[in-house]
């Protein structure tokens, strides 16, 4: 995804001179390419995450649009203040493309591992995220993002899925289960181990790229009806950040609607361990088998 | 009312009676007062009619607090009505004790938050100059003691290394710092290649000058030093 969205930002610059492209080393190699057709345009700040954020902001008053690019744990954690006020509280947006996300860097160890990133954007008004599950949804996000001034959040993983689905910013059915299947969400790259883990389960496994704003009238959509007044619909919502991000918004859009809903996703323990991306997801339990386990259970419950 | 006929003490004293109901202290106990005048009344390329005309020079209060002198000197210049000064910080007020962007003409960016503007001040000088706007300078107001934060110096280093030459930095010295600046403020601004100018706060024409003593390829560094806040 990080190829493609160099790719795609490179082309952006050179087409849009609106466009501006504020990095702080990460990448920096990258596009240089991009940094001598347009020096004006594409800043390297250096290792400095918080002018990072502020120059978009300066960037952004002037009428440019910025795009923002680090790791998830220094654009978003470590720049947090800024996202908000020089951002948010001035009243401009900019384009904030992390790569790393929750544990891609699991070598790295914790210091590089943002699994509270869109955790952190949802105390903030009115940001759009994006988490693509394939490098084929990254383009189309990101021109789209250019196009206006609001704030975007564009999170970028080395997990992909099979297939890119370009149109899911409302949530799009993969697997459609009976009347009375529960609904499970997967949110970006979770697509592909949900469907495994849910093979030969009657279930209805929708898919979105687009978390925030949330697509709460697809999910009201895909609630399961058949069901006797008995049962309350069950809900699962699969995310590769902190578990229950999404919570709050499921719950919000279904006040009326008696459900029950399991939020899976990152864990909150600091694991302090290394390893591989795989590791971390058996480890929290979002590999096919870890969420076979979980989503059984919560559905078992209903019998 | 006619400028030119008033001295600004005389102009501001009311002003800022009205802001903060105290009428024991002159208008120097504002620090930043007298920097402010001479931006606004000698320096700035901004009036009322051209708050947002992508041509004009862009003055951003990065120390948000204590701004009484701030919104003295836009009311004295005709950027917001001086009955706005009546009400600081009500509930229906648009002033606020840090300046709110959103809610007063005239005012570039909301501070309070120490160690934000400069660099948003850095963006805004290089959002002009990618846009071919080469007219309007970025001057950023900060305190001594604002400097502590250190996103302060990210910015420093940066608009240096690059010779961001259309950026002004202005640190008021009240010597508030709790562990102070050893070798100098201005010596910060220097290393990273900033020309820097050192003047009394209070000298109106040697503000004047600072001001205005920027050079070519390098941003420039203004400290105006006034009486320290403690005594």
């Amino acid at each position: 995804m990080r190829e493609t969205f160099v790719t795609a930002a490179t082309e952006l610059l050179a087409e849009d001179p609106r466009t501006a492209l504020v990095l702080a080393d990460i990448s920096a190699d990258s596009f240089a390419p991009a940094a001598r057709r347009h020096p004006d345009r594409v800043l390297n700040v250096g290792i400095r995450e918080q002018l990072m954020v502020g120059v978009a902001g300066g960037l952004a008053l002037t009428g440019l649009r910025p795009i923002v690019h680090s790791y998830a744990a220094f654009a978003v954690d470590r720049a947090y203040e800024q996202l908000k006020l020089d951002l948010d509280h001035q009243g401009v947006g900019a384009v904030v493309v992390s790569v790393g996300a929750s544990y891609d860097g699991a070598r790295m160890g914790r210091t590089h591992m943002s699994p509270g990133d869109v955790a952190l954007l949802d105390t903030l008004t009115g940001w759009t995220v994006h988490v693509p599950g394939h490098p084929g949804e990254v383009p189309g996000l990101l021109r789209a993002a250019a196009r206006h001034d609001e704030s975007v959040y564009l999170r970028l993983s080395t997990q992909v899925n099979d297939l890119p689905r370009p149109g899911a910013d409302r949530l799009d059915v993969v697997r459609r289960g009976s009347s009375v299947a529960p609904v499970v969400v997967a949110v970006g790259p979770m697509l592909r181990p949900v469907l495994q883990a849910t093979a030969g389960l009657d279930v209805t496994v929708a898919y979105t790229h687009t978390p925030r704003p949330f697509d709460v009238v697809g999910l009201r959509e895909l609630l399961p009806h058949g069901a006797s007044g008995l049962v309350a619909p069950a809900v699962v919502l699969v995310e590769p950040y902190l578990a229950g991000t999404s919570a709050a918004v499921v719950g919000a859009a279904l006040t009326d609607v008696p459900h029950r809903l399991l939020a899976l996703g990152v864990g909150r323990t600091d694991l302090r361990r290394y390893g591989s991306p795989d590791d971390h997801a058996r480890w929290h339990g979002l590999d096919p088998a870890g969420l076979r386990r979980s989503i059984a259970a919560f559905l078992a419950e209903d019998a | 009312m006619t400028l030119a006929a008033t001295s600004p003490r005389d102009l501001l004293g009311p002003l800022l009676h009205r802001l903060t109901g105290d009428e024991k202290h002159a208008p120097s106990a504002h620090s930043t007062l007298d920097v402010l005048w001479v931006l606004y009344d000698r320096i700035l390329r901004v009036s009322p009619e051209t708050v947002d005309d992508p041509e004009r020079d862009r003055f951003l209060l990065s120390k948000g607090h204590g701004p009484a002198a701030y919104y003295a000197v836009l009311a004295a210049k005709g950027f917001i009505p001086d009955h706005w000064l009546d009400n600081l910080a009500g509930p229906e007020s648009r002033l606020g004790h840090h300046p709110d962007r959103l809610l007063v003409p005239g005012v570039e960016i909301g501070s309070g938050s120490l160690g934000h503007g400069l660099g948003l001040g850095v963006g805004t000088a290089l959002g002009l100059r990618a846009q071919g706007l080469t007219t309007p300078r970025v001057y950023v107001l900060l305190g001594d003691a604002e400097l502590d934060e250190g996103s302060n110096h990210e910015a420093i280093a940066y608009a240096g290394a690059t010779g961001l030459d259309s950026l002004t930095a202005i640190v008021v010295d009240n010597q508030s710092a709790t562990h102070g600046w050893p070798g100098g403020i201005a010596s910060r601004f220097a290393v990273n290649g900033w020309t820097t100018a050192e003047v009394d706060g209070r000298d109106h024409a040697a503000l004047e000058r600072a001001l205005t003593a920027h050079r070519p390829g390098r941003p420039h560094a203004v400290v105006a030093v006034v009486e320290p806040k403690w005594r």
